[in-house]
């Protein structure tokens, strides 16, 4: 199972999709394997500003409770409303169905730090 | 994202180590003990085990037997409940205590003869019980032997387990009530087959030598998948057992938590005619009533309560989440927790602290789940 090459990640499992200065973001599919059942995700309110690499939401397996980092500064535009009622769209669809939010990116330069898919699948292999 | 896969020191590995390396299971250090967390998906397991039937490994159990002409006196002086009172091939809940009427594990205790008992407890807790128990018993006609590392046991529970079990054993499981023992041969293997459990449905537990665990596993896994079932990790039994409205030692009971703390008053038989360890104790708490009880908590706002979350009543700190997940089967956030007792009657309205909200939870009886078929 390799990350899709468009992608960006962090060294926290999110993933990241830039389109001009919005980027869509959600968890890996490592991440939701890890997991397990997701039953719970908790998601900032439209236009609150995120810190890179702080806490901005939740996601809950059945046993775990897991912080979601910030991959980038920016405003949050929107977020996934389905995942209220199908929280299980992050397992089943990872990088679709199962983002998460979408932020305007306040710090271009913070893309530096980001993963490609090759350098993600190095990470997780390692463990 | 945090990580989700924590660490450990492992001490045992159980019999059945490989087998669940070979199924795929994602292991946790568990009091010690290497065990299967889940196979695959928590809640295909859960689903499984309320639906049809699921098998689990428990070797990591404590097996302590009691014999003698004094074993039951010894027990009834040792433990909170009555053991003397069991029929030879039954069993009954108990628990063992502190002085200070503290609970040191919660058990099983079977009667599999007249002067032979099997007192069954927690991993975490095998050690502290083999010592009370040696260390109670003391000068009494009665010797402690602990097999729990001789001892392998696998629970098959669910709607189908009498026929998971029926065509591989000579013990009449029709006669097997709930909380029976019976002895005889599972797959060939002799065994001491028990219907009990800890997941709120029917179910068996088999307890055989450990070197036999593995064929005795493999005989009973072809059974539950003939049956529409799998392997069912701790993931899956935490979430099942508490449903069933059932205590986790180490989340509701402890050193600090008397049973009556827990409801479980009923498990003390403070008529007994015989003195017991914690009796002045837990006398007291009978008679003034618990500092703090156990309720069960359905969520009605958006949040999952957990472990150690606090929960408040108006603007008052009433007491602290012991176990909280989403129940699969109601598909509602469900939690235990201890309270004032004032605030636990049915129908009150609390606040759990889940993160920076407070989050409204309402007092609902124990259990949230019980089986239509009771036995």
């Amino acid at each position: 199972m390799s990350a899709p090459t468009d992608l960006r990640y962090t060294r926290d499992h999110e993933w990241v999709r830039v389109d001009g200065d919005q980027a869509t973001v959600g968890i890996t599919q490592y991440a939701a394997d890890q997991l397990g059942d997701i039953v719970f995700v908790e998601l900032p309110d439209t236009g609150r500003d995120l810190e890179e690499s702080k806490a901005f939401g939740v996601v809950e397996s059945v046993k775990a409770v897991s912080d979601l980092f910030a991959p980038l500064s920016g405003t949050v535009t929107s977020t996934n409303d389905a995942l209220t009622a199908n929280p299980e769209l992050v397992n089943s669809d990872p990088y679709g169905d199962g983002w998460m939010i979408t932020i305007t990116i306040a710090d271009a330069s913070e893309m530096d730090d980001l993963l490609d898919g090759p350098a993600y699948d190095d990470l997780v292999a390692v463990g | 994202m945090t990580d989700p896969v924590g660490a450990g020191t492992v001490i045992h590995e159980t019999p059945l180590a490989n087998r669940h390396e070979a199924l795929g299971a994602r292991m946790i250090d568990f009091a010690g003990w290497q065990m299967p967390v889940q196979y695959g998906s928590i809640l295909d397991e859960h689903r499984s085990v309320r639906e049809r039937a699921g098998l689990s490994a428990l070797s990591h159990m404590g097996e302590l037997l009691v014999e003698g002409p004094g074993a039951g006196d010894a027990l009834a002086r040792a433990l909170v409940s009555n053991p003397p009172m069991l029929s030879v091939g039954r069993a009954h809940y108990s628990m063992i205590c502190a002085p200070d009427g503290g609970i040191l594990d919660d058990l099983i205790v079977y009667r599999l003869a007249e002067d032979r008992y099997m007192v069954v407890a927690n991993a975490a807790n095998a050690q502290v019980v083999s010592d009370a128990l040696a260390e109670r018993i003391e000068g009494s006609r009665a010797v402690l032997d602990d097999q729990s590392l001789a001892t392998g046991l696998v629970a098959v529970q669910g709607p189908r387990s009498a026929d998971v079990l029926a065509p591989l054993t000579d013990v009449d499981l029709s006669a097997l009530r709930y909380y029976g023992i019976a002895d005889g041969a599972v797959a060939g293997i002799p065994a001491h087959v028990a219907r009990t459990g800890y997941t709120g449905e029917d179910g068996f537990e088999v307890f055989v030598e450990t070197a036999r665990t593995g064929a005795l596993w493999d005989a009973l896994l072809e059974r539950v998948r003939a049956e529409g079932g799998g392997p069912v990790g701790l993931g899956a039994r935490d979430t099942l057992r508490l449903e069933a409205g059932m205590p986790l030692y180490g989340n509701e009971l402890d050193e600090t938590t008397t049973p009556y703390d827990a409801g479980l008053g009923r498990v003390v038989k403070l008529d007994k005619p015989i003195d017991f360890v914690g009796r002045t104790a837990l006398e007291r708490v009978a008679a003034d009533g618990p500092k703090r009880r156990l309720v069960g908590l359905i969520v009605e706002g958006r949040g999952i309560a957990r472990h150690g979350y606090q929960v408040h009543r108006e603007d008052r700190r009433t007491g602290v989440v012991t176990s909280g997940t989403q129940s699969p089967t109601l598909g509602v956030p469900i939690a235990m927790a201890y309270v004032a007792p004032g605030d636990a009657e049915p129908g009150t309205m609390v606040d759990i602290e889940i993160r920076d909200a407070r989050i409204p939870a309402r007092v609902v009886p124990l259990p949230f789940y019980r089986r239509s078929d009771r036995p």
